[in-house]
């Protein structure tokens, strides 16, 4: 028998089982070593200088970028690794506006928690970035350049993950910034408001743009009703910060939380969902009639891929379908009630994009917007904390009865894959409990950035690709064009769907995937599962949509 | 005179020379530079736009190397070299005289009629004929501030 490669971690054989750098070795042996600028998901950078090791010479190396050997005996904690460490940090911290106190990442902040572990008590240099640099322009995102540490991870993601290239370093040596080309404000950029670099972000530099106070003033404006919807992906994120831990659906304490913050409606984004479904399913197949494409019909539902569309495939917006997304066919149903009062509708929503979305001129009627304000799943979270509400001992409350129907395909709408299986339950024939569960079987399901799958149909086949992250979207769109065929295309921005969108809580692979199966378990939980099945959504097409479907629910994106 | 019109010509005839491609992307940014003596802005999203490269990762090669500019540049660019070796033996004198001329600073290095950019270099690798200068690419070795300021005239005479 061949024994076994191994190398040594402070005095502790770990057997190699093909890591591809010494950090995953570390990291299996139980030592959780600092970084700022890794992440397994991006190129090595081996800039931060945090994961250093000594070997048995004494030489030094970053665990990042180091590959392992059989037989190495390294050490992660001599006294002389624990003092360059603390240098490290100090150096970054004299560098950086330290308003702790002030900073929307507080707690969450990596900087801050790696000061705390190194117990850095005092820093020996001058401060020279104490003045806060801010860019307020996109409606998405804010940038603070002097919490800006140079890492690099959200130049990666921006470039390597979602191929959008807004951002990139300028200057070199200590002049060095992260910055747009010319430096032009960065809502006016190439940017496409997906967050992502945020939620890359190790400390307060970018940040999720924090619409509370408009939120607080609609609540306390006597004139207006204050009308909510809640996005699937919400629900399955926002335990963890109030210790509840699990994925699973917090649905009901939400709803009963934003009661107590002083909303007078509450509804589910998945109602808005049942909706898409139906005018999506309607779409693709009166296209299909329609004979063969050259392109595919690619979902309309996420605005930072909108947005990509046309800024950078303009002739492919034709193919893009001409459904709104939920919040806004929810959002323009339940605008269409006048009441007394007039409504300030508030989406909550695990997406940064989503801010963009709702201030576009395509979603304004009569001078006002159909969703006045847009909320991140965090910024929901910092609203709980503020109105002292304690989450964790929230008695679940169902949503309002007007709307209070939707299915587990609305659900679901909020994982990647997730529209595609909503759609296909739809057209499917067969709507057994058993027909609708082999749907899922057909390759659709799972955190893949690309899934393709068959489906048997009249006259042939139907070639579905499920694509997540725009990096991963240009590749397919390369495909399409080299001759590849494909029917359908269901697109999200975010790497895993809206689960890991740029407003949701900071979190780890393992927990964005089990965010996404908490939505496939509150979807079993439904009686109803495909969108046809929603008896709201029968009285809708019935009543205030009769005639109006078009009009409310499909929008044409102008060209910018 | 800044070159902000569009000249699709002009970057083209350097495409077709240095190829198309990321791996290029300096030796474009050179060839522009050689001909405007700075990168225009427009150049930026044309090229991006050529390439498949974001305008951002162009915008930060060309603010990585001190030799990019993005201001407009002199039709002469007067480069003071300041290395050791030439500061012992006297460059400032010779930058100072320079500047006085042409009334500019380090701040502002080019004159308002784009004729001259004065700019100082940390060596240029021509220590033994120290001091020294260039003007665009020619070399003059042992300088003086005299012999700089006849050199300055010369220059603009040619230019009357």
């Amino acid at each position: 028998m061949k024994n076994q490669d191994i190398m040594t971690v402070n005095g502790i054989p770990v057997p190699l089982e093909g890591e591809s750098n010494v950090l995953a070795v570390i990291r299996k042996a139980g030592i959780q070593l600092p970084t700022f600028c890794y992440h397994s998901e991006l190129s090595i950078h081996g800039a931060c200088r945090m994961c250093m090791f000594e070997d048995e010479q004494g030489r030094l190396a970053a665990a990042c970028s180091a590959i392992p050997e059989a037989g190495m005996n390294i050490r992660t904690n001599t006294k002389r690794l624990l003092k360059y460490r603390k240098t490290i940090l100090e150096l970054i911290l004299a560098n950086h506006c330290r308003d702790c106190t002030t900073c929307l990442f507080s707690t969450d902040c990596k900087l801050q928690d790696l000061a705390n572990r190194f117990q850095i008590e005092d820093v020996r240099f001058p401060n020279t970035n104490t003045v806060r640099k801010q860019d307020i322009s996109s409606l998405c995102i804010t940038k603070d350049q002097s919490k800006c540490i140079l890492c690099g991870d959200c130049v990666r993601v921006c470039n390597e993950v979602q191929n959008v290239g807004a951002i990139d370093f300028a200057g070199r040596g200590s002049k060095m910034t992260v910055s747009t080309a010319f430096n032009i404000p960065l809502g006016e950029s190439d940017c496409v408001g997906c967050g992502q670099c945020s939620a890359a972000c190790p400390t307060g530099a970018l940040v999720v743009r924090d619409d509370r106070g408009k939120l607080w003033d609609a609540i306390y404006n006597p004139d207006v009703i204050v009308t909510a919807q809640i996005a699937p992906a919400v629900r399955v994120a926002i335990g963890k910060a109030f210790g509840l831990g699990k994925s699973e659906s917090a649905m009901g304490q939400i709803t009963a939380a934003l009661r107590r913050i002083g909303f007078d409606e509450v509804h589910d984004t998945a109602t808005g969902a049942d909706l898409t479904v139906m005018e999506e399913a309607a779409e693709f197949l009166a296209r299909l009639e329609k004979g063969p494409h050259e392109y595919p019909l690619f979902t309309s539902c996420c605005p930072a891929w909108v947005q990509f569309a046309e800024k950078k495939y303009p002739e492919l917006m034709e193919h893009v379908s001409t459904c709104k997304s939920p919040m806004q066919m929810f959002a323009a149903v339940l605008k269409d009630r006048h009441g007394e009062k007039p409504q300030f509708h508030v989406a909550v929503m695990p997406c940064t994009a989503k801010k963009f979305e709702a201030a576009r001129p395509e979603f304004k009627a009569d001078g006002g917007a159909f969703v006045d304000l847009v909320i991140t799943t965090q910024e929901l979270i910092h609203l709980i904390k503020e109105s002292g509400i304690v989450f964790a001992e929230l008695e679940p409350e169902a949503v309002d009865s007007q709307f209070g129907q939707m299915t587990g395909a609305g659900v679901i709408f909020g994982v990647t894959g997730g529209v595609t299986e909503a759609v296909l339950r739809r057209v499917s024939a067969a709507k057994s409990q058993n027909a609708l569960r082999s749907i899922a079987l057909t390759g659709v399901r799972g955190m893949d950035g690309v899934k393709e799958a068959a489906i048997a149909a009249e006259g042939g086949e139907l070639r579905i690709a499920i694509v997540s992250g725009l990096g991963n979207v240009s590749k397919l769109i390369e495909r399409i064009r080299a001759g590849e065929h494909f029917d359908f295309v269901e697109v999200m921005a975010c790497p895993g769907g809206c689960v890991c969108g740029g407003g949701q809580p900071s979190a780890h692979f393992d927990e964005k995937k089990a965010r996404g199966e908490g939505l496939y378990a509150a979807d079993r939980l439904m009686s109803a599962k495909s969108s046809d099945e929603n008896p709201l959504v029968a009285n809708l097409y019935g009543g205030l949509l009769k005639d109006r479907s078009h009009e409310l629910l499909h929008v044409s994106y102008g060209t910018h | 005179m800044t070159r902000e019109r569009s000249e699709p010509e002009v970057i083209e005839a350097i495409l077709e020379k240095t190829g198309i491609g990321e791996s290029y992307v300096i030796a474009i940014l050179q060839a522009v530079q050689e001909h405007y003596h700075y990168l225009p802005q427009w150049v930026f999203s044309y090229i991006s736009a050529r390439l498949g490269v974001g305008i951002a990762r162009l915008y930060s090669v060309a603010t990585f190397y001190e030799n990019f500019s993005l201001e407009p540049k002199g039709k002469y660019v007067l480069r003071v070299c300041d290395g050791t070796a030439c500061h012992v033996r006297k460059s400032v004198p010779i930058l100072t005289r320079l500047r006085a001329e042409l009334g500019v600073s380090a701040e502002v290095p080019t004159t308002g009629d784009l004729l001259f950019t004065l700019e100082t270099v940390s060596c240029l690798g021509a220590c033994g004929l120290a001091p020294v200068l260039t003007v665009n690419d020619k070399v003059y070795p042992a300088m003086t501030p005299e012999a700089a300021s006849r050199l300055l005239a010369g220059l603009k005479e040619t230019e009357l």
